[in-house]
């Protein structure tokens, strides 16, 4: 596979920025990249201005892209300024300018059959999922959503996007709000209760591999936006790699901004942080080797 | 267009020309093709490939990347297709694009690095072979051939008997060793055309919530403009004792002021790394950016300016 056909880089200017809870709802003029954006794509910009020593690119789910409206093409983000780049990108005005590039990656299935499906967002994992939600709904899809986090300030639930949901369940670790646990404590019964035929995740890679468990056991497909730290987002720094399975089964290390971070759940090799899965390809020669 | 025409922008490595001093560097570029989606390939002097190994490598686990400030680690561990697939489809690829391209090798033995120059004889595309030689030797306890005058001298014996005459071979050198300029003094009299540096510098961080190193691969290559004195000083010190040596020089250039600041010190060409992985055209600014520069200064050719600073 190769990068996104549709991506391009642009200095967009910022249109808005609220805080939203523990996160900053974020809206950027981008014109054309707006049009060619899916749910599940993502961005890649540059942080910290032009003496920054910050030299590697941020990448964020994109929250929802609109090609109308007033200001032309937008993209929103969702921004949890957990590191000093987040920070400095949520702290920008109105009027700034960033260097964006976009839309990057894989975008999520949508089925050609309105089918019933089943949304699961860990954190501000939950960004691209509504989105997705819009777009399922315009298809004719029943859709559920599950969002969970370790306490309320940090689920990302915004009012306009329960509109496009038929149920939206909350699930928080200190049972803050909803359900006390994880959203993999009430999958198994808004499975069976919505007769879910397809789950959408996206959230920690801990969560993602819970998801893709429970799908497996109730034999649904699970597409899933995958998380790996990335220093460019376009394909060519080699860091972003998680182990998929090939068609033919063969596991290979695959950029997760190229070959994702959209994918099969079945396809991961899971738990393989700080390891590579036994018979991966290429992994014979692997000795000590050399920094490139 | 007039004023670009006047100025002479074209550089040399071994019997080849190219007309912009401005390259990627290796594994910095993917294989090409993203990088395509963003310029045309061959407003680059030349395309450096990633290290190319005999057989398919999947690399390291992960994490592999730490951001550093003003740079990064990276503990990749030369990831690949092996030579047979990288023939197959990467240099027809590039090939069509019109890219003149550098195929960086990286080997475990002498014999692998031989077997990969024979493998590279007769491609059109290429402009020359830049030999990684950064890599532990297998046959000698692990020892990275670049910090070994005797093993990087046969590394490179081995690649020109097998490349021929007609390809530049470009040794690329590590700032990790004591002497930089005995080394390359050992590859030059080897039969080492030019030579790229510098190498990342191996570093560490470690992860002081998880207490451990941060990095799967323990270590890492630091790059980024942190590193760029060091490229400068080792660009510096080797021009000066082979001044008619060609050096291709790479470390944290993200401007044209860096590339001058390289060239300057003594590079025929440089490499923008890092700088990429923030900014998908950073090689095309930097060469903008370059020739305005070198323009401005009253130079009227590339070579001119080549090693300007030593008095």
């Amino acid at each position: 596979m190769n990068i996104n056909p549709r991506a391009i880089q642009k200095s967009v200017e910022v249109l808005s920025n609220k805080k939203v809870g523990s996160y900053h709802h974020m809206v950027f003029s981008v014109g054309e990249m707006a049009l060619h954006a899916k749910p599940g794509n993502f961005v890649a910009i540059s942080v910290g201005g032009n003496s920054s020593a910050m030299v590697l690119r941020r990448a964020f789910a994109i929250y929802r892209a609109s090609d109308r409206g007033n200001f032309g093409g937008t993209i929103e983000l969702v921004v949890a300024a957990h590191g000093s780049g987040s920070r400095w990108l949520s702290e920008r005005s109105i009027h700034d300018r960033v260097d964006m590039v976009g839309p990057l990656g894989t975008s999520f299935g949508i089925p050609t059959e309105p089918v019933s499906a089943l949304l699961v967002g860990g954190g501000y994992g939950s960004a691209p999922l509504f989105g997705l939600a819009e777009v399922l709904k315009q298809r004719g899809c029943r859709v559920d959503i599950v969002l969970g986090a370790s306490n309320a300030n940090k689920i990302y639930a915004p009012l306009e996007g329960k509109r496009s949901v038929n149920t939206m369940t909350l699930t928080t670790e200190d049972g803050g709000a909803g359900v006390k646990g994880k959203v993999t404590d009430v999958l198994p019964q808004l499975i069976e209760k919505h007769s879910t035929e397809i789950i959408y995740s996206c959230g920690p890679m801990a969560m993602l591999e819970a998801v893709e468990k429970i799908s497996q056991r109730f034999e649904i497909l699970h597409q899933c936006a995958v998380e790996e730290s990335m220093a460019c987002g376009i394909g060519v720094c080699m860091t972003c790699v998680i182990p998929l399975k090939d068609e033919n089964g063969t596991i290979k290390m695959q950029r997760s901004c190229i070959e994702g971070p959209v994918v099969d759940g079945s396809r991961v090799i899971w738990g393989s942080n700080r390891q590579i899965p036994p018979g991966t390809f290429g992994s014979q020669a692997l000795g000590i080797s050399a920094h490139e | 267009m007039n004023e670009f025409q006047s100025f002479d922008f074209r550089t040399k490595f071994g019997n080849r020309y190219f007309p912009s001093p401005i390259f990627t560097a290796s594994g910095c570029a993917g294989s090409g093709k993203e990088l395509a989606q963003f310029f045309d390939l061959d407003e680059l002097g030349a395309v450096v490939t990633k290290s190319i190994a005999v057989k398919p490598r999947s690399g390291r686990a992960t994490p592999r990347m730490a951001e550093t400030p003003s740079g990064m680690l990276n503990s990749i561990g030369l990831q690949g297709p092996g030579i047979d697939q990288f023939l197959a489809t990467d240099i027809p690829w590039l090939q069509s694009k019109g890219a003149r391209v550098i195929v960086s090798i990286s080997g475990e033995t002498v014999e692998e690095y031989a077997t990969l120059a024979r493998k590279l004889r007769g491609i059109s595309a290429l402009y020359g072979i830049e030999v990684n030689i950064s890599c532990p030797n297998v046959e000698n306890r692990g020892l990275v051939f670049a910090c070994d005058p005797v093993a990087s001298r046969a590394v490179i014996e081995a690649v020109r008997r097998n490349i021929g005459g007609d390809y530049p071979i470009i040794a690329k050198l590590s700032p990790d060793v004591t002497d930089i300029v005995a080394i390359a003094r050992e590859v030059v009299s080897a039969g080492a055309d030019g030579l790229a540096l510098i190498n990342t510098i191996l570093g560490m961080v470690i992860d002081i919530d998880a207490v451990r190193p941060k990095l799967a691969g323990i270590t890492g290559g630091l790059s980024g403009p942190a590193i760029r004195p060091v490229a400068v000083r080792a660009i510096y010190q080797i021009h000066e004792a082979l001044p008619s040596t060609p050096i291709l020089g790479m470390g944290g250039v993200a401007s044209g002021r860096d590339a001058l600041e390289l060239i300057f010190a003594g590079a025929s060409g440089v490499s923008v790394g890092t700088a990429t992985f923030g900014n998908p055209t950073a090689v095309i600014k930097v060469k903008e950016e370059l020739l305005s520069l070198l323009q401005s200064k009253g130079f009227k050719s590339l070579q001119e300016a080549i090693g300007a600073a030593h008095v």
